[in-house]
């Protein structure tokens, strides 16, 4: 990822730390930009991965 | 029986032994006891131990069985649960610190209540992973886990109390969960027998959750039978979990014997050949040349399927923990403090991409099982590693150790397949091969483990302790 990109993260995690009432520490930032940043990475594998727009997502709820 | 005659035997022989009446249930419970206590400071497997009501339990079934009435088909089999599992009296902890505040468990997880239903004796709950997020066997709060082969290793995790219990001798038998590999990677690490079965098969009711649409709970023991008796005595149909499948109990041990001769099998290849060690390898094709698996199959999208599963477990778990986040992220252990505060963070169409990729998964998954009965693959990537240790090197190149250990077990529960775990007892460490069915097809892959057992390729090696 850019540093352009790591900026962003940081900002991300600003923010949903604030709009999630998320007290975080300064010392635990480092670690959880490094999770969110892997997950992220994951993350872009599967959405790349193109599907048709009518299949159902798994967890199928039941009336 | 003497005491040593009680060491390392198998739950099937133990309820020979008590059904015949050449031991008591006391004795059996009194000898595993003597053993929890004595194993306590070198392996940590144990966070409660049940002893009144351990002895309790087999007095009445030496009573029982002393008025003439018929033994259960576990007969004074004891047994330990990973401590996710409600036990009336105990704090569900879950591995966690926070959950020390809760008040004790009004009753038993329907799974402890089927197992003693059968004449099976708890006698406690065992340690693991905070709130399951773990592939380890360590914990902050409550020490590691640790490998009864050699107790500066890994029990690996989340279910690292069931491995260390089981593999050390204090239990033939031991409840687990699964929800990307936590039965499977302290069955390999430990050198044991565990069986994840289809997801909605055991019933989930009164278990800590960690991701919902993943967790699946299911025993480890020394043995295909063993695996075979506990899992038939749990089998049925329970409304109080809403996945629990509505389905009549099919019962295994009668069809354990059946030649697997005529079965169609295949080794995973592709994905789960590469990051894969030496040993990972060589087990794969020790248990595919016992069984004459010759063809080659590839999992298709078998990382993808790993990525997403590793998606949905982060925003599932974050989503169940958000509230303790935010008020007591502090009692957390720190390395799953920060692992819950990133998934809280995931965009949310990230997430439903991932289940719609599951969707497509499966579909594919499932077609291959039209042509192949079982599909053989490593549980793990590597015997067990060290405790403390953070990196690992895989095909020439250092990389995390934590993440990697769950590679090849997540893209199955993804899906929640049914797999056995046989043990392929190398040396120094013992590592596993995963046995992977179609849905609701446990009986093949338990038949495939009991003769691979029978022949002496599977086995769960006695540490030298």
């Amino acid at each position: 990822m850019s540093d352009e990109t790591d900026r962003a993260l940081e900002s991300l995690i600003a923010a949903a730390a604030e709009l999630l009432a998320l007290p975080i520490e300064p010392a635990w930032r480092p670690a959880i930009e490094a999770n969110l940043k892997a997950t992220l990475q994951l993350a872009a594998t599967v959405v790349e991965f193109e599907l048709a727009d009518d299949l159902e997502p798994a967890p199928v709820f039941n009336a | 029986m003497p005491e040593a005659m009680l060491a390392w035997q198998s739950a099937a022989a133990i309820v020979d032994a008590v059904s015949s009446g050449r031991s008591s249930a006391v004795a059996v419970i009194e000898a595993t006891l003597t053993r929890i206590d004595a194993s306590a400071a070198r392996l940590n497997a144990f966070t409660a131990v049940t002893r009144e009501r351990a002895l309790a339990k087999a007095r009445a079934i030496d009573a029982a069985r002393a008025r003439g009435a018929p033994c259960g088909q576990l007969a004074g089999v004891p047994f330990a649960v990973k401590n996710l599992y409600d036990v009336a009296g105990l704090a569900t902890l879950a591995g966690s610190k926070i959950n020390r505040r809760l008040p004790p468990a009004t009753a038993d997880s329907p799974l402890i209540t089927r197992l003693e239903a059968a004449d099976a004796v708890l006698v406690g709950a065992l340690n693991m992973g905070e709130y399951a997020y773990d592939f380890t066997g360590e914990n902050a709060h409550y020490g590691a886990s640790r490998n009864p082969h050699d107790p500066a290793h890994m029990t690996g995790g989340s279910s690292g109390g069931c491995g260390g219990a089981v593999a050390g001798d204090l239990v033939p038998l031991a409840l687990g969960s699964d929800t990307n590999g936590s039965i499977r990677v302290p069955s390999s690490f430990c050198g044991l027998f565990g069986l994840k079965p289809t997801y909605g098969r055991l019933s989930r009711a009164r278990s800590f959750p960690f991701a919902a649409s993943f967790d699946h709970l299911g025993p480890l023991a020394r043995s295909a039978r063993d695996l075979a008796l506990a899992y038939d005595a749990m089998q049925g149909h329970d409304t109080a979990d809403p996945v629990s499948a509505a389905r009549q109990i099919e019962p295994v041990l009668p069809c354990l014997d059946l030649a697997t001769r005529g079965l169609r099998l295949a080794v995973a290849g592709g994905y789960f050949r590469r990051g894969a060690s030496a040993e990972a390898i060589g087990a794969v094709a020790r248990v595919a040349a016992a069984l004459g698996a010759t063809a080659e199959i590839e999992i298709p999208q078998a990382a993808r399927a790993r990525a997403a599963a590793y998606v949905i477990t982060a925003a599932e778990s974050a989503s169940l923990h958000l509230p303790r986040l935010r008020s007591e992220a502090h009692e957390f252990d720190p390395a799953v403090r920060d692992r819950l505060i990133a998934g809280a963070m995931l965009p949310a169409p990230y997430v439903m991409a991932a289940q719609k990729f599951r969707r497509w998964y499966r579909e594919q998954v499932l077609r291959l099982f039209q042509s192949i009965d079982a599909i053989l693959a490593p549980a793990t990537p590597f015997t067990a590693p060290r405790i403390g240790q953070q990196r690992v090197r895989l095909d020439g190149v250092e990389v995390p150790l934590r993440p990697n250990i769950g590679i090849f077990t997540q893209p199955i529960s993804f899906i929640g397949l049914p797999v056995v775990v046989v043990p392929v007892p190398l040396a120094p460490l013992p590592i596993g091969v995963q046995i992977i069915t179609a849905p609701w097809r446990e009986d093949v892959a338990l038949r495939i483990a009991h003769r691979l057992e029978q022949d002496g390729v599977a086995l769960a090696p006695r540490p030298a302790l």
